[in-house]
């Protein structure tokens, strides 16, 4: 692991307890133990934190005492326009607006199974050779009843049918074990992220040599299509692979009409369970559905072969397309925030 | 079979009255008088035996499946369970004005004492294990039933229910069973193909279910003092073989059901099975994998395999294999491809929620007065399950006759939940007997 630049570091501690929080109003009530639990990752993010030379750089990270790793990489501040102007594009697209961003780092490829089945299972994590209580105490998945990988292959492959809770709580799992601070995209940042500088609707470049979509995805074993290996698609100019394609990816954000209003850092915290927004499209989806702009409103019927009451917080038995990455901002942000980040409050089924 | 209750039978109705009282005056204020009384006249009353995750959902489908169903009596081993489930489910936006709960029986006799309420329909969502003896309860008294699979875990349980399901026919009672692919519109269709030659001559069948653990033993050192061993057991049902049936029973007696659906439920010749057990049972008794060779008659193979364990390849896929193509289930919408890999039919159209529409039919034929009670399957797919066990446990080729016919119980009788009771270890293939 790679640490922040040494101007970071300090703009960190400053921005930290001055700046608003991403905009958004309160959320549900604050739990005191989930947030005692935040304040102790953070002070352990805060305490790994060394000096380093340079800027933000692309870097690589090895989970801690496990062989599994992923990239990361730097995604420069600026400011760009979200959405479509093409005539067109679905009304959930428009109208296109500016958005400005913070600095943040994202993972080149979507979480592997090899990663989230460590979170999943404890047996899988190498956490019962070394107890670690900062982790120990974290919420994880309960045992899912179906199969969630539905035969799509676990080594290498994107993780899928995972909530938005479990992806956030994926996220604080793995802050706790690498020290460092991840979260899920929002909806603007990763629009920018695909996009890569690029302001056309559709990138350059034939959709084949970067995504995997309906057309293209079938194997002997799925003929209808199926997921495949991270990374085996050209990245894009910023060196992040299958942002389109491959598995839909959450989002932080409530899925929510846009305004033509310029924003900055925007984050459309969720107020309640459906929908939240998901993008880049599948390899279920037509190469028309497979861009930067595409907009996926979830829904409960993702849940459908769930039979239980509650329904279960952590898995989508009906979403074989979905998954997730991470981002890690730049700048380390206060503690309600990042608990906020972890914690929607929204995610219980209605029922 | 007798049963010693843990408390004497006990009731939250005063708390619940109480509850309900506010509630009712507001209605009483705020709509017509036609919901006046404590129930609607045409309500059909609903009693959940087993206030699990499983059960209460089977209670929400129910209360979905019929607008003036209403949920009057529960029960469960204690008294958080149920109020658990009870708050959860009058929390319901659609249903919980129909959550009317006035009998909590807490206990291992509770069932009996919902069964004595007053209710019309019971859903039994309890650990296999007690399925026979409360659908024979059930049926004996003339309640409609729906019965989560599977519905027994040795032989001389699969014969109580088959009986019992018999008296169903005569009373004309419903039984419908929670072999929720039977309820799929996709895997009806696609086993309609099959019926109907769309892949030629059976050959052959592979099967798996491959996963995780889903309720994996805790150590013993997590064993509260004073626990029972019967209350250990029960409250870790899923480890022992006579309340879960082990995980080939348990969980891939879904494929055990496909298997039957497309022998249109007639039973195999005989089966011989390996399985085993690769991380410790922490004083459990299950199995965590299985490999059964069915054969059935023609000459007609059927492999099913199942695994529960971390960190490995998972699948639950069905490859259906005829002369004239082969039927693929599982991992997408069913497809049927020729012998040179061309598609032949593919499911096209929405899916439906088959655990809803279970409900949907079992409400629906009651209500049409024409009860329900096809699902002889729930018997003959369980068993098919359990001879696959009994062949791996025993390391015997087993036939169905024998397994049918088998005189070993696992499930103690009578049950004390206070009692003693020592589990055997792991099945040990060419020693353990159960046939």
């Amino acid at each position: 692991m790679r640490s922040r630049a040494p101007a970071l570091a300090l703009v960190l501690l400053v921005v930290a307890h001055l700046a608003p929080s991403l905009a958004g109003q309160a959320g549900s009530p604050v739990d005191a133990g989930e947030m005692a639990a935040v304040e102790r990752i953070r002070a352990r993010i805060e305490e790994r934190s060394k000096p380093a030379s340079g800027s933000p750089a692309p870097y690589t990270v090895t989970i801690p005492n496990t062989t599994v790793t992923y990239g990361m990489a730097s995604v420069p501040a600026g400011e760009f326009q979200m959405g479509s102007a093409a005539p067109d594009a679905p009304a959930d697209e428009k109208p296109q607006h500016t958005v400005r961003h913070d600095a943040f780092w994202m993972q080149t490829h979507e979480v592997t199974w090899d990663a989230y089945l460590m979170f999943m299972f404890v047996d899988q994590a190498g956490e019962s050779s070394k107890p670690d209580m900062l982790v120990d105490g974290l919420s994880r998945p309960t045992a899912p009843h179906l199969e969630m990988s539905f035969g799509r292959g676990n080594s290498g492959f994107p993780a899928i049918s995972m909530t938005q809770h479990a992806a956030n709580k994926f996220a604080q799992w793995l802050s706790a074990r690498t020290g460092e601070y991840y979260r899920l995209p929002t909806e603007a940042e990763w629009e920018y992220a695909c996009r890569a500088g690029d302001t056309t609707a559709v990138p350059p470049g034939p959709l084949d040599d970067y995504a995997w979509h309906r057309g293209n995805s079938s194997t002997p074993a799925f003929a209808d299509g199926t997921y495949h290996q991270v990374a085996t698609k050209k990245p894009n100019a910023w060196g992040l692979h299958d942002m389109r394609g491959n598995v839909m990816e959450w989002t932080l954000d409530q899925y929510a009409p846009y305004t033509p209003e310029p924003k900055e850092n925007p984050w459309v915290r969720a107020t309640r369970p459906y929908p939240h927004a998901v993008r880049g499209g599948s390899w279920n989806d037509e190469p028309a559905r497979v861009t930067c702009t595409a907009r996926v409103a979830s829904e409960p019927s993702w849940k459908m072969r769930d039979p239980q009451l509650p329904k279960s917080v952590w898995y989508m038995t009906d979403a074989q397309w979905l998954g997730f990455r991470l981002v890690r901002p730049a700048v380390l942000p206060n503690a309600e925030e990042m608990y906020r980040a972890w914690n929607s409050g929204v995610e219980l089924d209605p029922y | 079979m007798t049963v010693k209750s843990k408390p004497e039978p006990t009731t939250i109705e005063r708390r619940d009255f109480l509850k309900r009282t506010g509630a009712a005056a507001g209605a009483l204020a705020g709509f017509p008088g036609i919901i006046s009384g404590q129930t609607v006249t045409n309500a059909l009353k609903v009693g959940l035996i087993g206030c699990g995750g499983r059960g209460s959902g089977a209670a929400a489908q129910a209360l979905t499946a019929d607008s003036q169903a209403e949920l009057t009596a529960v029960a469960d081993i204690d008294e958080a369970i149920v109020d658990r489930a009870a708050t959860r489910l009058r929390g319901s936006e659609r249903f919980g004005a129909r959550v009317k709960i006035d009998h909590a029986f807490f206990g291992l006799d509770a069932f009996q004492h919902v069964i004595d309420s007053g209710v019309d329909v019971v859903l039994l969502a309890t650990p296999p294990g007690f399925r026979p003896q409360h659908m024979t309860a059930a049926v004996n008294a003339g309640k409609h039933i729906f019965a989560e699979k599977p519905c027994a875990t040795d032989s001389p349980g699969v014969r109580a229910v088959l009986a019992a399901q018999k008296l169903a026919h005569t009373k004309d009672v419903a039984v419908v069973s929670g072999f929720c692919w039977r309820y799929n519109n996709m895997v009806q269709a696609a086993m309609e193909q099959v019926h109907s030659g769309a892949i030629g001559r059976l050959v052959a069948h592979y099967s798996t279910y491959y996963t995780n653990p889903v309720k994996p033993m805790p150590p013993e050192s997590e064993r509260p003092a004073g626990i029972s061993d019967i209350e250990w057991q029960v409250r870790n049902w899923y480890n022992f073989v006579w309340l879960c049936g082990d995980s080939l029973v348990e969980q891939a007696v879904h494929n055990a059901d496909k298997i039957m659906w497309v022998m249109k439920d007639q039973p195999p010749v005989g089966a011989v099975a390996v399985g085993g057990r690769a991380v410790p049972a922490n004083g459990g008794n299950i199995y965590d994998h299985f490999e059964v060779n069915y054969l059935f008659p023609n000459g007609y193979r059927v492999f099913l395999a199942n695994r529960q364990a971390t960190g490995c390849y998972n699948a639950t896929h069905d490859y259906l294999m005829g002369t004239d193509g082969t039927l693929l289930l599982g991992g997408g919408r069913p497809r049927i491809e020729t012998p040179d890999g061309q598609l032949k039919w593919q499911f096209e159209g929405e899916e439906y929620d088959m655990y809803q529409r279970e409900h949907d039919v079992l409400f629906g034929s009651i209500r049409a007065g024409k009860p329900a009670n096809t699902d002889l399957n729930l018997a003959t797919s369980t068993l098919l399950a359990i001879m696959g066990r009994q062949a791996a446990y025993t390391g015997q080729q087993v036939t169905w006759e024998a397994s049918m016919n088998s005189q070993v119980s696992l499930v103690p009788d009578p049950i004390d939940w206070n009692g003693r009771h020592e589990v055997p270890g792991l099945a040990i293939p060419g020693r353990t007997k159960e046939i």
